[in-house]
């Protein structure tokens, strides 16, 4: 259970809003942090906590992107390749990036390390093509940079579990008295 | 001219409580307190006229006019979910220049009487937003936040709440939803914000770089911040440059300056790449019509753009080259209001639909003459029957790209198939 795995966290995000619901979003980056993508438990165990409904919980893991709805690889590499990206060789890179991982985008490697993904814009247009894993950016890339990413990738799971970089950031934001 | 909002790329490590604080920061916030009723902050920022940097450049001290005197819980809100293509200029500051931030967002509070300010970060930028996180720690530590701010009568917290990708949550009514943990749809309104914005609460929402702009304001006077840019569009404003310029990147410029020294000029974007000529501009991401080469000798400023029928909006310039195929590049824009559409009302979630299959129609060669004049007649019957801006937003690259660059257009659909880009 979510509560379990992260009691600090949850009641520091229950202390922060004057109206319990405003701690879904929070909840479930903590969900997806812990099941992985919004399992059909993620979503109860947030429903359960938030007095929602699992449906509630569902349509809002629809709504916002950042939410799986599906199992992803441990590291889900989002491409940018919206007008300005494009403009400065994204498409080369998606491509890239899928012929090096063998998969097609939206997919994911057989041994579940990777999945590749396409994203609109993310704030960081003078530095394309970019992409960011894991809720972390890279930036100004190209074929070379992106190989070293993947293997940087790979030593980063050296205790077989990846970071969720921006969660990590998110948590250690909760630790504010 | 000495960086106004950028000051980071001056001062290093201004992110620092300390290194902030040496270099005149929190000094609008003392001033303020020190010297000024709520009420006469609000007429400093009216008086300087410090228009909205989000994008719709509302008049930020008539905004704060519209908060009800009467006490009772009130808030401050940053929009920091800053999500068009092409703009990057929030990111920067709330990154490096978290304090002025901060400080502006206290500022407000203080003027309209609201004991706690919300920032609403993109979920992108949790990593990103370790600096400001840090910033809020060591203010509070500082006593710059909390209970008696520097020892003033005046208290106020400060929380951090991200977003989890959805651009629709950068429009004010639908990010006030979002953060009451609600799907991020726009309201109806009335009512505004400023009578029942977030948990029904008077509320403020205001762009990170306007608030950035606020306590220099305090500390110097409106008549200060007069004197920088245009009649009409005071102060400095943050360009972000991007797509096929030389040196893409953020430049704060006096308002006033023109797109084309912001393009060409050699400390700016410093021309187009590779030798090419440049072919079309969006002055606005993807949101206002695009221009040509004729538009270039405005001056970057909310009127500049009048006569050339675009708009400054966030001030994100991408640059395209001669290379670049322009109904490409609209279908580019489509995809992502199509993509980015809430869903709730039903111009704009069909609209964006149909808009999206007839460029792919095209683009395959599979179009005919009469698809043209359907963009056409979707983007018009969108207009003005929309919830909120983003379906108005979509129509302009279309009715934009097919008025500057029919031929295009009509090439697609006169020749055999071909490919897209
Ligand atoms: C679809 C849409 C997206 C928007 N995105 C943003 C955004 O990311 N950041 C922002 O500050 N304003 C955005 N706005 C404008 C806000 O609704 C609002 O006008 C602004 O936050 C007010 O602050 P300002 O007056 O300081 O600019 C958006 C508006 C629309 C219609
Ligand atoms: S115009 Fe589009 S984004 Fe705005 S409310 Fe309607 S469907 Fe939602
Ligand atoms: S278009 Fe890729 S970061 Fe903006």
């Amino acid at each position: 259970m979510l509560i379990d795995d992260y009691p600090a966290e949850i009641e520091a995000i229950f202390a922060k809003y004057p109206d319990k619901r405003s701690a879904v979003l929070p909840a479930m980056y903590l969900a997806q942090d812990s099941y992985g993508y919004m399992s059909e438990e993620a979503i109860k165990d947030v429903a359960a906590l938030l007095d929602l409904e699992p449906t509630q919980v569902l349509s809002l893991a629809g709504f916002y992107t950042l939410f799986y709805e599906e199992p992803v690889g441990k590291y889900v590499l989002e491409i940018c390749n919206d007008l300005p990206c494009a403009l400065c060789g994204a498409d080369d890179l998606v491509e890239a990036a899928c012929n090096k991982l063998g998969i097609e985008e939206g997919g994911t490697t057989d041994d579940g390390m990777f999945t590749v993904k396409t994203v609109m814009c993310l704030a960081a247009c003078d530095k394309a093509p970019m992409l960011q894993v894991n809720l972390r950016y890279e930036e100004n890339l190209d074929e070379v940079k992106l190989d070293a990413l993947i293997e940087r990738l790979r030593k980063d799971d050296a205790d077989g579990v990846a970071p969720y970089y921006g969660v990590e950031a998110f948590k250690e934001s909760l630790k504010r008295k | 001219m000495a960086l106004i909002l950028l000051r980071h790329r001056d001062i290093k490590n201004i992110h620092r409580f300390d290194v902030y604080t040496e270099n005149g920061g929190y000094e609008g916030l003392k001033k303020a307190l020190k010297e000024f009723s709520p009420s006469e902050v609000t007429n400093i920022v009216r008086k300087s006229n410090i228009r909205g940097r989000g994008g719709a450049g509302f008049p930020a001290g008539v905004k704060w006019g519209f908060i009800p005197k009467e006490d009772g819980p009130k808030y401050v809100v940053v929009n920091a979910d800053e999500s068009e293509a092409g703009t990057f200029k929030d990111r920067e500051l709330i990154e490096f220049n978290p304090h002025q931030v901060i400080e502006g967002a206290l500022i407000c509070a203080y003027a309209i009487g609201a004991q706690a300010c919300f920032i609403y970060f993109r979920g992108e930028f949790m990593h990103a937003a370790r600096t400001f996180e840090s910033a809020l720690n060591d203010a509070y530590a500082n006593n710059a936040l909390g209970t008696n701010i520097f020892g003033f009568d005046f208290s106020c917290n400060f929380y951090s709440h991200y977003g989890a990708g959805a651009y629709i949550c950068g429009e004010e009514s639908a990010l006030l939803e979002s953060l009451e943990g609600k799907l991020g749809q726009p309201r109806i309104r009335p009512p505004f914000p400023a009578q029942e914005g977030l948990y029904a609460k008077p509320t403020v929402v205001n762009n990170v770089e306007t608030l950035s702009n606020v306590p220099p304001v305090i500390v110097n006077g409106a008549e200060w911040y007069l004197g920088i840019g245009t009649e009409k569009s005071s102060g400095p404003k943050i360009v972000c440059l991007s797509g096929h310029v030389n040196n893409p990147g953020n430049f704060e410029v006096p308002m006033g300056t023109t797109y084309r020294e912001l393009i060409f000029g050699d400390q700016y974007g410093n021309g187009v790449p590779n030798g090419k000529k440049f072919k079309a501009l969006l002055p606005s991401g993807g949101s206002a019509p695009i221009v040509t080469e004729s538009a270039l000798d405005a001056p970057l400023s909310f009127e500049g753009m009048e006569e050339h029928e675009s708009l400054l909006g966030s001030a994100s310039l991408i640059v395209m080259d001669e290379s670049v195929d322009m109904v490409w590049a609209a279908m580019k824009l489509i995809h992502f209001f199509h993509h980015e559409s809430c869903g709730k009302c039903t111009p704009c979630r069909e609209g964006t639909y149909w808009l999206e299959r007839i460029y792919q129609r095209i683009l395959s060669g599979n179009g005919s003459e009469s698809d043209v004049k359907l963009l056409e007649s979707v983007a018009k019957q969108m207009q003005g029957e929309t919830l909120c801006a983003l379906g108005e937003f979509a129509t302009s690259p279309v009715l934009s790209t097919i008025k500057h660059f029919p031929e295009e257009y009509y090439d697609k659909v006169s020749k055999p198939a071909r490919s897209g880009s």
